[in-house]
């Protein structure tokens, strides 16, 4: 029986299907946890409860608001292409699931252990932006339109920052592997030997980085209420707005994902007589995905230009030129060879 | 030329403001929780608080009201009409005591205008209605509502009364 899985094609073809259901659903669920765990987070700094009524601790919430969206009406506007309006959230719930596939929960724990893991998700968060431009452009309205304006201005502004904070970890690793990356930043030294320390001024560009990509505050631009209603979302309303959201927040998770595996070890104990596990992958999810819920809490929003001027003349600058000092300590093997794992076999 | 502010641009390298920001709200993540379950939980009211209407009677049950029409030549929003007549006994009475609680803006001068009590803003907020008509109160209704929160007008009436 097991060789029906592991030799034929459909047997093979039927255990891929079994991890991606497995994994979207446990991402879903953990998403609605999220999802309730941001809210009481953003509740907490304000000095409120926070959802408390649904279940116990109000832990049922989430669920409760997605039958709440299901179950409404969908109002579509009278001006709106419908083909793209409907595509468009479809789009922008599709995409970040998909780049979900080459993320290692733990040594060996990816559904696809792609040798260009990096490059394909780079692929798939650039397509994200057309899930958000086909939205405002399809509502055939103002708000919506500009807001998907915006939204396609600064997720390009900053991928061209996290791409080249990527490359700089790509250097030091001499791979494009996820999971090479990771065991790469396996050493005697737990978490001193993880790549947050040589790289340190890009955790912080990268995790900014990942909060203007993400369209969180402080750069929620394209949905700032006070100024365009809801941005691109405006039109829309029930389980197309939900799959906007769901979207939203698994393009979150996946950031997190991305930070603990390049820069935080992923699966890797931060002390050596502890054993690695997925325990730590999903442990260091969670504290990142805090501190991004925190910023939400205590920051203001940027403003339009303040927003293209960070982007612009102090990330990508500063990222191009960190990427020209990491392949100079790299070529030379400088710090012990911190910058070139690949040559010392670290 | 242009004097550069070290200090400022170094702050503004190192993160400064959004450090401190995130250490005030980690500060305040601890704090006690402001919140009011609020249909579980409410909060302390003033005896003076001015709510929904009620009409009084004297503990012997005869209603207080007179029908002086104090309350009603008062009333800025023109929300309260009264129709009197004389009663079998001779004594003036209202046979039509309505307040129009769409209309009412909860001033207080009814309570203030009447001499004897009758007319009073109880303690009570919570009457919302699903249909307008439930608001046109009557004098039925304001004396029912007298009758249930009796024991809280009377007490506030008494705590507010060395104030008067």
């Amino acid at each position: 029986m097991s060789e029906f899985f592991t030799t034929t094609n459909a047997g093979i073809a039927l255990v891929v299907l079994g991890q991606c259901l497995l994994l979207t659903v446990l991402l879903l669920i953990s998403l609605a946890v999220l999802l309730y765990a941001d809210r009481k987070i953003w509740a907490a700094v304000q000095m409120r409860k926070g959802p408390n009524v649904v279940g116990a601790f109000g832990l049922l919430q989430s669920f409760a608001d997605f039958f709440k969206y299901a179950l409404k009406e969908i109002v579509v506007p009278a001006g709106a292409d419908k083909t793209v309006f409907f595509l468009a959230p479809m789009i922008a719930f599709t995409l970040p699931l998909i780049a979900w596939v080459v993320i290692p929960f733990n040594d060996g724990w990816a559904i696809a252990d792609l040798n260009v893991a990096i490059l394909y998700i780079f692929a798939v968060s650039s397509l994200e932006v057309y899930g958000v431009i086909m939205g405002g452009w399809a509502s055939n309205s103002k708000y919506p339109f500009l807001g998907s304006l915006r939204s396609a201005a600064q997720m390009i502004s900053y991928e061209v920052s996290i791409g080249l904070i990527l490359v700089g970890v790509i250097l030091s690793t001499g791979s494009l592997n996820l999971t090479e990356i990771v065991r790469a930043q396996d050493g005697d030294w737990g978490l001193f030997a993880w790549y947050w320390l040589p790289h340190l001024p890009m955790v912080f560009l990268f995790f900014i980085s990942a909060l203007a990509e993400t369209n969180r505050p402080p750069f929620d631009l394209p949905e700032a209420e006070s100024e365009l209603v809801a941005g691109y979302q405006v039109e829309y309303s029930s389980t197309p707005f939900l799959l906007f959201m769901i979207g939203e927040y698994a393009t979150i998770v996946l950031m997190t994902a991305l930070i603990t595996l390049i820069f935080f070890g992923g699966w890797l104990s931060p002390v050596p007589f502890l054993p690695d596990g997925v325990f730590w992958m999903v442990s260091k999810m969670a504290l990142i995905f805090f501190l991004i819920s925190m910023v939400k809490a205590i920051v203001p929003r940027y403003r339009y230009d303040q927003l293209m001027r960070l982007g612009w003349k102090v990330f990508l600058p500063f990222s191009l030129f960190w990427v020209v000092l990491v392949s100079f300590f790299a070529k030379f093997e400088l710090f012990g060879g911190a910058y070139a794992r690949w040559a010392v076999g670290g | 030329m242009t004097q550069i502010d070290y200090t400022r641009a170094a702050k503004y390298f190192l993160l400064a403001d959004f450090f401190s920001g995130m250490k005030l709200g980690l500060k305040y993540f601890f704090r006690p929780k402001a919140t009011l379950n609020y249909p579980h939980e409410k909060g302390p009211l003033s005896p003076r608080f001015r709510g929904e209407h009620a009409l009084r009677r004297y503990p012997n049950g005869e209603e207080r009201c007179i029908a002086c029409k104090l309350c009603e030549a008062i009333c800025p929003a023109q929300a309260i009409t009264i129709d009197a007549e004389a009663r079998i006994d001779g004594s003036r009475r209202t046979t039509r005591y309505d307040i129009d609680m769409t209309k009412c803006i909860y001033c207080g001068y009814c309570q203030e205008a009447c001499p004897v009590d009758a007319i009073v803003e109880g303690p009570n907020f919570e009457y919302a209605t699903e249909t307008r008509e439930e608001l046109f109160y009557d004098k039925q209704k304001l004396l029912e509502n007298g009758e249930r929160w009796e024991a809280e007008i009377a007490r506030n009436l008494e705590i507010d009364a060395p104030y008067r």
